[in-house]
């Protein structure tokens, strides 16, 4: 069997963000050209947004905002920390932060997996829509604010306001929660939670017991105006 | 014997509480929350009907109406865009979401833009594979919500529009209650089936000017520069806010003043947020020429604009194109005077309809009821918003023409006049008569 292509690199001290992704951008679908590497991000924004296609990128240092944001299909690997919007509307495919991530990560993620091995700031989750988002730390205030669709796992603890406004996303917890925001409950975890929770678990690599876990979700008390909830909105 | 009339009491209303404000009172009481409707605000504002046009004589040299030529093409997009958007008239298909609307509607509107060279906008829901194929040239959303967003759907528009806000509700977000959202229109927007769906009013993964450029950076890179991105914003600080936008990147500024409309929001909101059209159409200019970028970075002006009078004189003030969406319903079939029994079972009548939030939009144009829906017809409705819009575009020429213009973005502030003192201020334009324009002087 012919050994795997070498990783194709991109030493950003000397190529610009817009040759970075027009390159991968052009990457044709089924090619063997399957990995690159990206070096001296520092900082720079916009890192790998846009990709269409099943091929890993190693980024090894630190991301600004909106790296891997809108992926698709690719595997992107930060071995660093990232900055705001990590993974942000992420559709497919898998992100992986080795370090901690700042606010919004993986906001309005629509499918795909985002695995924060830190700790994720405020917003985490922010208006999910499908994504599996899974924090090794814990996560900050506003965390899954008006998540729709999806699971947002921490490991750690969760910030004031969790899951405020939320709809059908789940949200499981092993440490403690500051505060749950509106409609926000704790509710039973039942078989199917925690075969979720142990495949999940088990794709972001972390080695927990699913039933050391709490899950939360909505009361659905605010999916229909009514004049006794006006109190929360 | 034939009863002679006798006077009745005399009955004296209440300046501070009309009839109206009464009965909003017992509405409130009884229903402990505020009311929620369709279309724009209803309160008289000032308008572009307080601005007339100052025809050629012996000091301007008008065109012939009939024969001269008077163009009207427009571009939009040419800062940054590798392939800015070249439409055939100024007057484009403002956002209004498939929820709002039925897909025959938008479908509609997408089939009229096509027929008329110019541009239809999704909204908050995301984009149809109908609308996409009925829309020549269609202009994607990005909204707070992000509802149905999709880096697909960013790679097969042809223009980008960064929502900030919106006239009706500048600072509020998108309401579509529970009745709207069918089956199709909860999957695309990741939510349960007849959920009141309320959008987020702040974007999810930005804040602040600083963060806006680099999400423009952002859509830029997903779709290699190729597409115009605008940003829109709903009429409050008008020039501080185009001049964030241009800071920020935007290769087009949407300015929608306080008369554009909704599928649904709070009544307190539609009729006391934000300001006119007319004054914002002049912050907006100011603003871009402050820059040196009038001109350079497009202006699309929206909110309550009905005919090519209203078109013409927001060109003169400056804009570059105008964008329509009640104008639009109401010419797809919005307040006709058919089925008058299903307007009485919302405690409506036409000519009056603003039940766009409750779905049963009795022509079927603000409604995804598949019955309902059925009641209009695509093609016819097409037409009519293609004749309308026409109409408002001769409209436009033959106004330009009488100013002595070979094309309409050639019309200026000097040829308008204002009937009143206010639209004198707000559009700065001087008082019909007098060379007065109030807060300002002297004109020239």
């Amino acid at each position: 069997m012919p050994p795997a292509p070498a990783a194709e690199e991109f030493d950003l001290a000397t190529v610009a963000i817009r040759d970075l992704n027009a390159a991968l951008h052009a990457v044709p679908h089924g090619t063997n050209r399957r990995h690159f590497r990206v070096t001296n991000p520092r900082g720079a924004h916009s890192i790998a947004v846009g990709l269409t296609e099943p091929v890993q990128v190693d980024v090894m240092g630190p991301t600004g905002y909106y790296c891997a944001g809108m992926n698709k299909n690719a595997t992107i690997e930060i071995h660093g920390h990232a900055g705001p919007g990590v993974a942000e509307n992420i559709m497919s495919g898998v992100v992986r932060v080795r370090g901690n991530a700042s606010q919004y990560a993986a906001a309005s993620g629509r499918g795909g997996l985002v695995i924060i091995e830190g700790d994720a700031a405020t917003r985490c989750g922010i208006s999910m829509k499908g994504v599996d988002i899974v924090v090794g730390g814990s996560v900050g205030a506003m965390s899954a604010f008006l998540a729709q669709r999806g699971t947002l796992v921490v490991l750690g603890d969760a910030g004031e306001n969790l899951g405020d406004s939320l709809y059908e996303a789940r949200i499981f917890v092993r440490g403690k929660v500051a505060s749950l925001g509106g409609d926000c409950v704790a509710k039973e975890m039942r078989a199917n939670h925690l075969a979720k929770l142990d495949r999940l678990l088990k794709a972001a690599g972390f080695d927990a017991d699913p039933g050391s876990f709490t899950r939360y979700g909505s009361a659905r008390k605010l999916y229909h105006f009514h004049a006794d909830q006006a109190d929360h909105y | 014997m034939e009863e002679k009339p006798t006077a009745g009491p005399v009955l004296r209303e209440s300046a501070t509480f009309p009839p109206r404000v009464v009965a909003e009172v017992h509405r409130a009481a009884d229903e402990g929350v505020y009311e929620i409707r369709g279309f724009g605000a209803k309160r008289r504002l000032p308008t572009f009907d307080d601005l007339v046009l100052l025809g050629a004589s012996i000091s301007r040299y008008p065109l012939e109406g009939y024969r001269e030529r008077c163009d009207t093409d427009v571009t939009i997009g040419t800062r940054f865009a590798k392939r800015p958007v070249h439409l055939k008239i100024p007057v484009t298909i403002a956002g209004m979401s498939y929820g709002s609307l039925g897909t025959r509607a938008k479908g509609a509107l997408g089939q009229a833009a096509t027929m008329l060279g110019t541009s239809t906008t999704t909204g908050d829901g995301g984009m149809t594979d109908e609308e996409r194929a009925a829309s020549k040239t269609l202009v994607y959303q990005v909204l707070p919500s992000r509802y149905g967003m999709s880096p697909d759907d960013l790679r097969r528009a042809d223009a980008i529009e960064v929502v900030v806000g919106q006239g009706a509700k500048p600072g509020g977000g998108g309401m579509l209650l529970g009745q709207k959202v069918s089956e199709r229109v909860a999957a695309m927007r990741d939510l349960p089936v007849g959920v009141d769906q309320r959008s987020a009013s702040r974007h999810p993964d930005w804040t602040g000017p600083d963060d806006l450029q680099i999400k423009i950076e952002e859509l830029r890179e997903v779709t290699d520069w190729q597409k115009p991105v605008y940003v829109k914003v709903g009429a409050t600080r008008v020039k501080y806010d185009v001049m964030l936008a241009v800071k920020a990147g935007a290769d087009a500024v949407v300015v929608d003043g306080m008369q554009g409309g909704t599928a649904a929001t709070q009544d307190v909101f539609i009729e006391n947020v934000g300001i006119p059209t007319l004054p914002a159409v002049r912050l907006a200019v100011e603003a871009l020429q402050e820059l040196d970028m009038h001109r350079k970075v497009q202006l699309i002006v929206s909110g309550g604009i009905r005919s090519g009078a209203d078109v013409a004189k927001a060109l003169a003030l400056g804009a570059d194109a105008v964008s329509i969406g009640v104008a639009a319903l109401l010419a797809l079939g919005c307040n006709r005077a058919e089925h008058v029994a299903d307007y009485r079972a919302l405690g409506t009548a036409p000519g009056y309809c603003h039940h766009c939030h409750t779905g049963r939009c009795p022509v079927g144009v603000a409604t995804t009821d598949p019955a309902l829906e059925q009641r209009l017809d695509v093609d016819v409705a097409a037409r009519r918003v293609r004749n309308f819009v026409s109409t408002m575009v001769l409209e436009t020429t033959t106004l330009a023409r009488a100013c002595g213009k070979s094309h309409v973005r050639n019309l200026e502030p000097e040829d308008l006049a204002a009937l009143t003192v206010e639209a004198a201020a707000m559009a700065r334009v001087p008082l019909a008569g007098t060379d007065w324009i109030p807060g300002w002087g002297k004109s020239g």
